[in-house]
């Protein structure tokens, strides 16, 4: 077991590493730093000083070392837009970002576990068909679109729900948190529902489809045969074998509901982690991409190593050795 | 089993499912309007001299102010919804087939190899194909995207075929490393088959049935992906027509109650992707040995 945490550490560590020769090239080679830092109007002599200010004129691996020890202490640069430290830029978004899919994952997982046991049950009763056809919905509607759909019914003609921002937020220590006032609740249930839509439709069939398997399995015909109440059969002797997939996907959708958080806080202006990066994106402001794409890599790396190493807990079946 | 009644029996369940006659007609419809784009449409709308700006903003033509021949209404630009759709569904069924083919091609090639030879091309395949399904398809295309300068229709296949490979290599190396076991694969070494010769006419027919499903999966997330990364700018140029860059324009016109801009594009991608995934839908289980038909 040791030797599998340890390993899955160090292949994390690779892939990390990876991640930041791509981000480093990035941010030396595409732009010229050296102009972005002197201006459009230094002269040739400004510019070499710049460049040996910045050791900009050294090798690339010496750059690159630099870069790395520059991230580990978080330092990531300044924005070229706005001139502020990239890491501050990023982390001031986070909370918004964060609270967004939080809210939506855990939407996601209950509705979407409890809609897949009862389909499952009776998987040709016509009701069910229908909460199948909804899922197929689900998956096949694209997330923007169910985001303007949204806006259509609640915002502009029930005029019930607000289309975009935060609404009024308070702040707790460093974090900036709509969850503790009703205008912030209020603004949050457009974007969450968008954000979990698809995840619930797709942990709702992973769930139908494992139900379906297991229910065919012999222990649960025993299960059966030995007069056991329908709660215990389901919820203990089968949706317990079921529960690890799903778990596991919930972990690894990290990174999908990092990309449909983009989409979601384009749509309803949510002030966000993907929204910056859009603007960022546009803008060609490289050192806020990279910034993005390392943190995200390094979040979407830990969730990927604890999953794993809780699938390996979890499993009595699975041993790495 | 005769390779006959394999295929009337594929026939017969086909004929008796209706989703899966709903969406192999879907797709057949909507193929048939992206090639027909140029005959069916009553303006060519990137055609600046069938445009005018004097037709902005008009609705549908059964509401009061919209007007012949701009069925389904116009955009800020003065281009015909209808029009604008057909030439989009173009884009879309171009970046997916494409995609498909190449992505496809390339994902079967590894997957075959990584299944067959294993040692290091596996290990760097499926430690690739782990990497990218943990960061998404979705976001590696936005990122890639958001790194490439230029715009345009090859730019999206190139970023989406870079992430969506992986997809195809992870099935193929799975069913190899099946088929591979099989009695008849030793028989043919023993015989003295060549490792081409092994690979591609006896291990290649034999382990590809499940990429089929892929396939038509695949085929609707990259339409998908295509409508998203169009939608949120980083995709196909202004000046192409793409289903996911009409919704972005019509977004900003929802709050004035003009909603044909977003819903006529919005139900077109929708009713091609439902079409998509329920033959995929039934393909998957057509083709799983583990659920029982009609039970």
């Amino acid at each position: 077991m040791l030797t599998y945490i340890l390993r899955r550490l160090i292949q994390g560590g690779v892939v990390l590493m990876g991640v930041t020769l791509i981000c480093f090239v990035i941010f030396r080679y595409m732009g010229d730093p050296v102009q972005t830092l002197a201006g459009q109007y230094a002269t040739t002599a400004e510019r070499e000083m710049i460049r040996q200010a910045f050791g900009l004129d050294q090798p690339a691996y010496v750059q690159y070392g630099r870069f790395l020890a520059n991230a580990l202490q978080g330092n990531f640069g300044v924005s070229y837009v706005s001139r502020v430290p990239v890491l501050g830029l990023i982390l001031e978004r986070f909370p918004a970002t964060f609270e967004l899919a939080l809210v939506a994952v855990s939407l996601a997982f209950t509705i979407g576990l409890v809609l897949g046991v009862v389909v499952s049950l009776k998987p040709y009763a016509v009701h069910n068909r229908l909460i199948m056809a909804g899922s197929l919905a689900g998956i096949s509607i694209p997330t923007f679109l169910i985001g303007i759909l949204l806006i259509m019914v609640f915002s502009v003609w029930l005029e019930v729900l607000p289309p975009f921002g935060r609404g009024e937020t308070v702040t707790v220590g460093f974090w900036r948190t709509g969850l503790l006032t009703a205008d912030g609740l209020k603004h949050l249930v457009l974007p969450a529902a968008t954000l979990a839509m698809y995840q619930l439709a797709v942990l709702m069939r992973l769930t139908r489809a494992g139900m379906r398997e297991v229910l065919a399995e012999e222990f649960i015909k025993t299960a059966w045969a030995k007069g056991l109440p329908p709660f215990k059969v389901i919820f203990k002797h089968a949706l317990r074998n079921v529960m690890i997939p799903v778990v596991t996907m919930t972990g690894l959708q990290f990174g999908e509901i990092l990309a449909f958080a983009i989409v979601t806080e384009t749509i309803f202006q949510w002030p966000g982690m993907g929204n910056l990066l859009l603007t960022s994106i546009y803008e060609s402001d490289q050192p806020v991409i990279a910034t993005y794409i390392m943190l995200a890599a390094l979040m979407i790396l830990i969730i990927n190593i604890v999953v794993d190493i809780l699938y390996a807990l979890l499993n009595p079946k699975i041993r790495y050795d | 089993m005769t390779e006959h009644r394999i295929k009337s029996r594929f026939l017969y369940h086909y004929l008796h499912d209706p989703s899966a006659i709903i969406g192999s007609v879907l797709m057949v419809v909507f193929i048939l309007a992206a090639l027909l784009a140029p005959v069916l449409a009553p303006q060519n709308p990137y055609d600046l001299e069938t445009v005018s700006l004097a037709n902005f903003l008009q609705p549908p033509v059964w509401m009061e102010g919209g007007q012949a021949p701009f069925w389904l209404g116009t955009d800020d630009q003065g281009r015909g919804i209808f029009s604008t759709m057909l030439y989009g569904l173009r884009t879309s069924l171009l970046v997916g087939f494409s995609v498909v083919a190449v992505a496809g091609t390339f994902g079967v090639l590894m997957g075959l190899l990584a299944g067959y030879y294993g040692g290091w091309i596996d290990v760097v395949t499926m430690r690739l194909a782990d990497t990218f399904f943990s960061f998404s398809t979705t976001l590696m295309a936005i990122l890639l995207l958001g790194l490439f300068k230029e715009r345009g229709v090859i730019t999206v296949v190139v970023a989406i075929c870079i992430v969506d490979w992986v997809r195809y290599a992870r099935t193929m190396r799975g069913s190899v490393m099946e088929v591979k076991q099989e009695a008849y694969i030793m028989a043919a070494k023993a015989t003295g088959a060549g490792d081409v010769r092994l690979l591609f006419k006896h291990l290649m027919p034999n382990a590809i049935a499940p990429i089929f499903v892929v396939v038509a999966v695949d085929l609707a997330v990259v339409i998908m992906l295509e409508a998203t990364l169009s939608f949120l700018g980083v995709g196909v140029p202004i000046t192409q027509p793409s289903l996911g860059m009409m919704i972005a324009i019509g977004k900003d016109y929802v709050y004035a109650g003009m909603w044909w801009m977003v819903l006529f594009p919005g139900a077109v991608l929708i009713l091609l992707v439902v079409g998509i995934n329920l033959f995929a839908d039934w393909l998957r289980e057509e083709l799983n040995p583990k659920i029982e038909r009609n039970a």
